[in-house]
Order: C-alpha cells, then structure tokens, then sequence
C-alpha cells in the first residue's frame, strides 16, 4: 500500500468520530435532544453541542536568533555573557547570575545517545504520522537535545551510539526543524 | 514547629470509567463518605482544598462546582494542581493550613472525569505535561513516552527486561481485582502483557496506567479537634515534597527521578528515620506510584527500600507482595485501580489510613506491625513528587 492510501491514527479516530457524531445528530432528531445511551453500560450521556479548538501564540521574541540561525542552517543557543552558563533550550535570563546578557553560540552537531522511545499511540495533534522514534542526545558541551531520531526500529539502536545533527524541513507542516540522525 | 494532624475521615468512589456520574455527583460520593466517616457537618470544614487537573472535562472551576454540589459553599477553597501528584499537594496544603493553627479542619478533594473527552485528546493534553514547546510541540511526545525514556535508559544501565516490568502489572492487577473501588477488577498474566501492543515502545498497554475517572476525600484536623472526633486518628507524621525540570533534556540520568529523591529524603528526615536502603522496615505497606510499571520499580528505588539497580529484584523475588519486605500498592496502584490525575494523592492517603486501620478487604489487608504507611506520588515525569507519611503513632514535638 502506497504511503496515501495508508490510514493513519488521525485518519481511524476521524472516521470513528463520524461515525458516532452522526449517530448522535440521529438521536437528536428524533427525540429532539443530544442525549444517548453509553455504548458499554447504557447509562445517559448528553454530548456537548458547544466546542473549542485552541491553538496557542506563543511569543519568540526573546529567541528569535535560535529561528534565523536555524534558517542558515545553524544550530546555536545561548551562553551567559557574564557567568558562562550555557543553556539548551536558548533562554534570554540567566536566573543563575542575574543578568540578561547572552551570546549566541553554535553548537556542536554530534552527540550521545541518552535515551529513547518510538511513540506508537500518538496525541491527535501527532496522529497523521507514522510511529516517531524520540532521543535525547548529550553534546560534548553538556547540554542535551531532545527531538526524533531517523530510524524505524527502536530495537536496533543503542544507548550510548553517536548521534548526528540535521536540520531538516517537517512534512507536512512545512517548518524548519532538527532531527538526530544514527552516524554508521 | 507545627501542630500534629490527624487524618479524621476518608472517602473514595470507585474508580473506572464513571459515564453513570458527572463532576459534582462523582465528588459528592467520596465527600459524603468522608463527612460520615469523620462525623461532621459541611459548616464544620473551614476549608476545602480541590485538586484537579482537567482540560479534558467540561467543568473550567471544579472547585466552586463540588463546593456547590456537595453543600460546602461558600466556604474557602482553591483548586491546585501539581500534575498527577495534585492529590497529594492538596493533602499537603489542607496539613500545612492545620498544622500552622490557620484552621482546625480542613478538606482534600481530588478528583478527575478524564472520559469527558475522547482518548486521543486525552493523549494529547497528557503529552503536553511537560515543556510544551521544545518537547510535545515539535516532537510529540506522549505521558507514556516520557516514561518509555526512564524505561529504555533503566534496562540498558541494569538489565531489567520487558518481562520484569511486566511482573508489576501481574502484582499490582492481582491486588486490583480483590479492590471493589478499582478500575480493573480482574488479574492478569505474564503472557496477557507481554504480547500486549506497545503504547511507547518499550512500554505495552499492560505496562500503563488507564484514563481513570474518580474522586476521592480526606478530611484533617488538629490533634485537639481529632481527639474529640475519633479514637484512631492516623497522624501525618511527614511530607517530603520537591521539583525538578519541565524538560526532560535537562536532566542528566533517566535511571531515577530525582524530585522523588528529593522528596523521601526530606520526608524521612523530617519524620528522623534513616537507615541506608532498607527504608522498608519501617512501613507496614506503601502506595507508589505506577502510572507505568517502570515508574513502580524506580520508586523503591527513589525510596530507598533497595539500592540503585536492585528494585527490580524485588519485583523478580516478589518481595513488593503481602509477606514480602513490603507490601506495595494493595490497592491495585494507578495500574489497576486506576489514576483520575487530581484523585490519586488523595485516594492514596485514603487507602493508607484504611490499610493502618485495618478496614480493607481481608485479601488485601497488609498486616499492621510497624503502625506507619507511605504514600509516593509523583506528578508528570518527576516533575513534580510528594512523600506523605502516615502513622498510627502521635508524631513527636507536637501540642
């Protein structure tokens, strides 16, 4: 089966939904409330005819260099100017000296592999992908990176292996993002 | 120091998926049995704390809603959350508000209707539990991923193997199906779990905690008012509480959960009990929290009932059993009883002062030697963590 015509997690709870959201517009009708039996236990349920879909705006401002180096192909993050402190992911304080005076720093692109997981049941917002696997890798200046390894099989790879920075474009919602890459 | 307090009434509903109740009828079940139990009056709690996550259910204020609900108005009240470990930061604000002599009896509430919305959304609003941008956002990951990390890095460092965990299912299902309030009332096998699917791999469906609603109450007071109310208050002798990093790439060990540390060692100090790692002689049973099977084996570890490594021998030689070292999560744990978020602290101490009086199903009761029981009750990945000791022996330095 072609990639398309493979049902994803999104496409299976969607259907599922349909499928009970029109149940319940029947039920509606004809007795003239949202009301239907629980499907196990039979007790009454009344489904919401009001909804909200949220999405967050989430300010950047104060990182805004972290995105245009990552356009360039850069991976950078934030370093205390005055104590040295270097932070992943960037910050623009530094609660550890008091002040709020940072350097942009590039950071190195190979690193140790801290710990995995492939997530097979996915959060809706995920559920139009296939099963991602997610690392956390250690870079030699002591930070660490969480974001999705290119691998399919979980069992195949080993803490402790060498991890490659990419930075690469997400399909398909079309943002510049990173990934972790297994190096042979 | 502050004044002893005495854990005077419990209540608990049943836990599962509660389609037959909405918020304030699922609170009021645990309310009631706690007013009864302590024998008091709505206008004699002074104030009742909620602890509820929510997102998922339709009630934006749960607090005022039970409040109104259960006749409490218009006593003071605010909800509070501290993730899975809400429970327990309302059992330590309501202790903390009688100990300081704010009030003489106050009220913890928890509770959670997780199956008002569909298990996907539920999946999503859980996997935001913890930093929303650098981790879910980008990454996706999910409440069981995260664990799945502590997994991985767990068996790599110490050889701890799927079937291990899955021995803490078997326990902890064996002990759910003799709890009439339990989500899962039936028992499970090795092979049942093993050939279950994988949720985050490599954590299976049968190595996960359920999407629980439930509800459940503890009332508190003072040592004066408790004297007056009961001839068997069960004291809090200690809380230990600490934090740790939203993420989870901040952290430089997934072979423990730092915060939990933190939150014995500070409960145990308090309580002036020490020695090494057979923190267990000193309790009669414990509740941990097992939102995932892995999370179980690193809490007798954080609890320093074993050594760094050797908590899944307890699990291998079935000590964490009735007449084992000791007897964990009698009541089925978060695996099999279940864990509505804000309910599990409170249902833990709940359970605990049941278990310390001895008034569980016969099947399940530890024996009571020792007078004293822990609660562990981790919010998020060690996020945040609660240890709250309980005792049928008046703690000393107080009134």
């Amino acid at each position: 089966m072609s990639r398309e015509e493979k049902k994803t997690q999104k496409d299976m709870f969607d259907e599922q939904m349909r499928q009970f959201e029109s149940f319940v517009e029947n039920m509606k009708e004809s007795i003239g409330l949202p009301t239907f039996p629980d499907m196990k236990t039979g007790v009454l349920q009344w489904y919401d005819q009001r909804w909200i879909t949220t999405r967050f705006i989430i300010s950047v401002e104060g990182i805004k260099e972290f995105f245009d180096k990552l356009l360039d192909g850069k991976f950078v993050t934030t370093k205390c100017r005055k104590c040295g402190e270097l932070y992943f992911p960037p910050q623009k304080d530094c609660p550890k000296c008091m002040a709020s005076d940072m350097e942009w720093v590039e950071l190195s692109r190979e690193g140790t592999l801290l710990t995995f997981t492939q997530i097979n049941v996915k959060p809706y917002s995920f559920a139009h992908y296939d099963d991602y696997i997610v690392g956390i890798v250690r870079l030699p200046e002591g930070v660490s990176i969480t974001a999705w390894v290119r691998a399919d099989d979980p069992s195949k790879l080993k803490i402790g292996s060498k991890m490659r920075l990419e930075i690469v474009k997400r399909d398909p919602e079309k943002y510049v993002t990173y990934e972790w890459v297994p190096v042979e | 120091m502050g004044r002893n307090v005495a854990v005077v009434g419990v209540g608990h509903s049943r836990y599962g998926v509660r389609s037959d109740v909405n918020i304030g009828e699922l609170a009021w079940e645990s309310i009631k049995k706690a007013l009864e139990d302590a024998n008091l009056e709505q206008k004699d709690i002074e104030y009742f704390i909620v602890s509820s996550v929510g997102g998922w259910s339709s009630e934006y204020l749960p607090a005022v809603v039970i409040g109104e609900y259960s006749g409490l108005t218009p006593k003071g009240t605010a909800r509070v959350e501290a993730a899975c470990a809400s429970g327990s930061a309302a059992v330590k604000l309501a202790y903390e508000m009688v100990s300081s002599g704010t009030v003489d009896i106050a009220m913890a509430v928890g509770l959670e209707k997780m199956n008002e919305s569909p298990t996907p959304v539920v999946v999503e609003f859980i996997g935001r539990a913890g930093n929303y941008f650098w981790e879910f956002h980008n990454f996706g990951l999910t409440f069981p991923g995260y664990y799945a990390l502590y997994a991985t890095a767990y068996m790599d460092k110490y050889g701890a193997t799927e079937e291990d965990f899955c021995k803490v299912a078997v326990k902890n299902h064996y002990y759910g199906a003799r709890n009439p309030k339990a989500h899962f009332q039936r028992e499970v096998t090795i092979e049942k779990c093993m050939t279950s699917r994988y949720i985050a791999w490599p954590l299976k469906l049968y190595d996960c905690s359920p999407i629980t609603d439930g509800s459940s109450a503890v009332i508190l007071a003072s040592e004066e008012v408790a004297k007056k109310l009961t001839d068997s208050p069960v004291w809090i002798e200690a809380v230990g509480e600490a934090s740790d990093t939203a993420n989870l790439s901040k952290r430089d060990d997934f072979t423990y959960l730092r915060a939990a540390r933190l939150a014995a060692e500070k409960a145990y100090k308090k309580a002036g009990l020490m020695d090494g790692y057979n923190m267990y002689k000193y309790f009669d049973v414990a509740e941990v929290h097992d939102c995932f099977t892995i999370a179980e084996v690193l809490a007798y570890e954080d609890l320093r009932f074993a050594e760094p490594g050797k908590g899944i021998e307890l699990v291998r030689n079935e000590e964490t059993y009735i007449g084992g070292k000791i007897p964990v999560n009698l009541s089925g744990g978060l695996k099999a009883k279940g864990h509505p978020i804000g309910a599990t602290g409170v249902g833990m101490v709940a359970e605990l002062t049941n278990q310390l009086l001895q008034r569980v199903e016969k099947d399940r009761q530890a024996p009571i030697k020792n007078g004293r029981a822990l609660a562990h009750n981790v919010g998020g990945t060690g996020h945040y963590a609660y240890v709250t000791i309980l005792s049928l022996s008046k703690p000393n330095g107080g009134v």
